[in-house]
């Protein structure tokens, strides 16, 4: 039911920010991200509005619950 | 692309799979909430990699789908008054009403636009000042506040022609109905990543706690359902019933507070019909009388309509898992994404619509 | 005919009467009067000039080599008329080209029908014609006959093109799209979609920002390439409206076969798969202008794919799937996450959508 879309973003004015993902950079809005965005930070984006701030550490670790098991896949 | 393709990764989802080959042994039905959750699995084929004795059952989270037919003949009703524009979002368009949709209107005349964010919405009315522009507000949590937060500078720019059709519903109470029901036996959930991102875990601790389902809520590429579909094994398998989030790098357990500050800021509860799982209370979200300037109800007298549910449609069932899209008489016959009966077929991720355009 | 070495055009007879650089399409201009008389010999002939054109006739009369004569025709209606990487004149003639070339005719002639919409900027016709010259030229194709329509303001959306195709046939070719053979291999000239964003990013109220331009090519020398190594080649296919998979559904149901393409082989550009997650469309479905499907005999494969890749629009040509004898009419695909899901026939318009 939600598209979300993790941008990064390139500049912000206001409540207005271009962010960008591999290649198409759009505008979206701020007015609903409980965190004070930076440029360089990475948002979920839905219907053209930054709901979250992407935990980087936590989006790591992710990825690396393979680690724990002993197997390290391709691309890792 | 970063944060999505990592995601996809052959290497780690067959890593996954293998995981949860080894260590699932119970037949269990999990049921993924969540349209785009459907999608995902319909779209990468992971009903194909999990072992036959795990059961994905998809459940009534395609907002589209859940809008009673009277929603969309309501909308139609508004297209065709004199200089009003219908703003929409795609999802919308190809939905049937009782008679007609949205789309056929637009050939008939009627001003219906398509947008992308509700901020089109409200440029348009700025743009056309002698035009009342109505807002389609559909979608769960996710969506109700960023509908929220234009309401909000409507009314500090004190535009007044637009207005919002809300047919918001928000997750939770569909939820309990659906593990209460006695005809369907859920043994997992898999919970909508994006709705979390806005309410947090909390709202699913009764359903875990008073009635034992565990709940995992999981991002929407391949590797974040299978990873959240092994989490659900591993409690089942331990006869665990808790809340965990697999969708860590979006969702925290607090959810997003000020996204919910500025919903209900806007919008309170309120009784809502959902189709296939009827009547639940405090489901649905209608605009607050201090904002009432932009609630289309307001504004307009559209009179409640009785829509007609096509004969033989099965979405009702289907919306709360009791049946699958080939149980349907319809289904690929009468029922097809060019001619679709009901709104699972249409909705671009209703289960029916994904179980045509993706499985083999 | 004349090799044509600039495109400054001439200086047409009237000036005073028709200002070229400013001024707008009026009703006139489609009377068959002396405005329309103006209009086509100052924007129009000057710049196809060939001889057929010069004559003024009501037909052009040509001398056809022997053989099979191959015709297409194309509407174009494409908004915005100008985008990235090419414009709706561009488009009349490559696309028409486009669709000889996949039936394995070599193209020769064209027509070119206007319709223009009363108020339509003459500037930006000339701007198009001028387009549409150039990409006759780079096709090897003449325009010989044409004509032009005025509509009233509000009928008509600034400019509509047909254009109608004539190509040769030769005798040894055999290429349609109900002649697939289970065990062809399906060969795609390179990454799909950019045409479809390209046009999409320049619509009002998705504005998003993209480098993508769109791929519209002619495909003509291609095709002479792949048939110079072999003449086996069964079904060819311009993907355009719909994307690769309506064209191969389309080939599918033709032949009666089934189709199973590998997900991991098909190229889509960065930014086309950006675009297309922001907005929630499937790759698959957008417009190209400028690609080709091919179905070949697995004993040509290597010799097809080696001559497309020496084609500047050949150059990440690859083998993306092949026909099998299950699921007839049906196209599969293995996804890279290791499933298989049905490529289904695009019902029509993909609008953004938010779920």
């Amino acid at each position: 039911m939600c598209l979300g879309i993790p941008m990064q973003i390139r500049s912000i004015d206001g409540n207005v920010a271009k962010a960008f993902l591999s290649g198409t950079t759009r505008l979206i809005y701020l007015d609903v991200l409980d965190e004070e965005a930076q440029v360089g930070d990475y948002v979920i984006v839905h219907a053209g509005f930054a709901i979250h701030k992407i935990d980087e550490k936590e989006a790591k670790e992710t990825l690396d619950l393979f680690k724990e098991a002993g197997v390290l896949p391709s691309g890792s | 692309m970063k944060y999505i393709d990592e995601y996809r990764d052959p290497g780690r989802i067959e890593h996954l799979v293998a995981q949860i080959r080894k260590t699932s042994r119970k037949p269990i039905k999990l049921m993924e909430v969540c349209g785009t959750h459907t999608v995902t699995i319909s779209r990468n084929g992971i009903r194909d990699l999990l072992p036959h004795h795990i059961t994905l059952i998809s459940g009534p989270g395609c907002p589209v789908c859940v809008t009673p037919i009277e929603g969309i003949d309501r909308a139609i009703a508004l297209a065709q008054k004199h200089e009003t524009i219908i703003a929409t979002f795609g999802d919308l368009l190809r939905v049937p009403g009782s008679e007609t949709s949205l789309l056929k209107q637009r050939g008939e005349g009627a001003d219906i636009r398509v947008v992308y964010s509700v901020y089109d919405g409200l440029r348009l009315a700025q743009q056309n000042k002698n035009h009342q522009v109505v807002f389609l507000g559909v979608g769960f949590e996710t969506t109700a506040p960023t509908i929220a937060a234009v309401i909000q500078r409507a009314k500090e720019a004190r535009i007044g022609n637009f207005t919002v059709f809300s047919m918001h519903k928000v997750i939770p109470p569909a939820l309990k109905a659906l593990v209460q029901s006695p005809e369907l036996e859920i043994d997992g959930f898999i919970c909508p990543g994006h709705v979390s991102t806005i309410i947090g875990t909390e709202p699913y601790m009764p359903i875990a706690r008073d009635f034992g389902v565990p709940c995992v809520i999981a991002g929407f590429e391949p590797l974040d359902v299978l990873q959240a579909i092994g989490l659900l094994v591993r409690q089942i398998e331990k006869g665990e019933a808790k809340v965990e989030i697999q969708y860590r790098r979006a969702v925290s357990p607090k959810g997003n507070l000020k996204a919910r500050v500025v919903l209900e800021e806007v919008f309170e509860p309120c009784d809502s019909i959902w189709r296939g799982l009827g009547p639940l209370p405090r489901s649905g979200l209608k605009v607050a009388s201090h904002y009432s300037d932009f609630d289309m109800e307001r504004r307009f007298n559209i009179s409640p309509v009785n829509g007609r549910e096509p004969p033989g449609c099965l979405c009702g069932d289907i919306l709360r898992g009791l049946k699958r899209p080939p149980d349907c008489s319809l289904f690929r016959k009468a029922c097809t994404p060019e001619s679709p009966v009901g709104a699972c077929m249409v909705s671009s991720e209703g289960t029916c619509a994904a179980y045509y355009k993706y499985s083999t | 005919m004349p090799p044509i070495t600039s495109i400054r055009p001439e200086e047409p007879a009237n000036e005073e009467r028709l200002s070229k650089k400013q001024g707008k399409v009026i009703l006139d201009h489609g009377g068959g009067g002396r405005a329309s008389r103006e209009l086509v010999q100052s924007y129009f002939i000057p710049r196809f000039t060939n001889p057929f054109l010069e004559k003024m006739d009501d037909s052009a009369v040509v001398d056809f080599p022997a053989g099979r004569l191959a015709v297409t025709t194309d509407c174009y209606v494409v908004d915005p008329i100008f985008f990235p990487g090419g414009d709706i004149g561009m488009l009349a003639v490559n696309g028409t080209v486009n669709d000889l070339s996949a039936q394995g005719a070599q193209p020769l002639f064209l027509s070119a029908a206007f319709i223009l919409e009363e108020g339509f900027e003459l500037a930006d016709l000339e701007r198009i014609l001028i387009s549409m010259a150039a990409a006759s030229r780079k096709a090897s194709v003449s325009v010989i006959a044409g004509d032009t329509k005025v509509v009233p303001r509000g009928k008509g959306d600034k400019i509509y093109i047909n254009t109608t195709g004539v190509g040769l046939v030769q005798d040894d070719v055999n290429i349609s799209g109900s002649n697939a053979k289970v065990l062809d291999k399906v060969i795609l000239s390179g990454p799909i979609g950019d045409h479809g964003i390209a046009v999409l990013s320049q619509r009002e109220g998705l504005a998003f920002d993209t480098d993508l331009r769109s791929d519209c090519a002619p495909l003509n020398q291609m095709v002479e390439e792949i048939l110079t190594v072999t003449r086996e080649v069964h079904a060819m296919r311009d993907p355009t409206r719909g994307g690769v998979a309506a064209s191969l559904n389309e080939i599918a149901a033709q032949s009666d076969v089934g189709i199973v393409l590998t997900e991991g082989a098909i190229g889509v550009k960065e930014e086309v798969k950006s675009a297309c997650e922001i907005l929630g469309l499937d790759p698959l479905y957008v417009a190209n202008e400028g690609k080709l499907l091919v179905f070949v005999p697995p004993e040509h494969t290597s010799g097809v794919l080696e001559a497309m890749r020496q084609n500047q629009y050949g150059r990440d040509a690859h083998i993306v799937g092949e026909v099998v004898a299950d699921h007839r009419g049906r196209v599969v695909m293995r996804t890279t996450t290791g499933g298989t899901r049905i490529v289904d026939m695009p019902l029509g318009e993909q609008f953004p959508r938010i779920c």
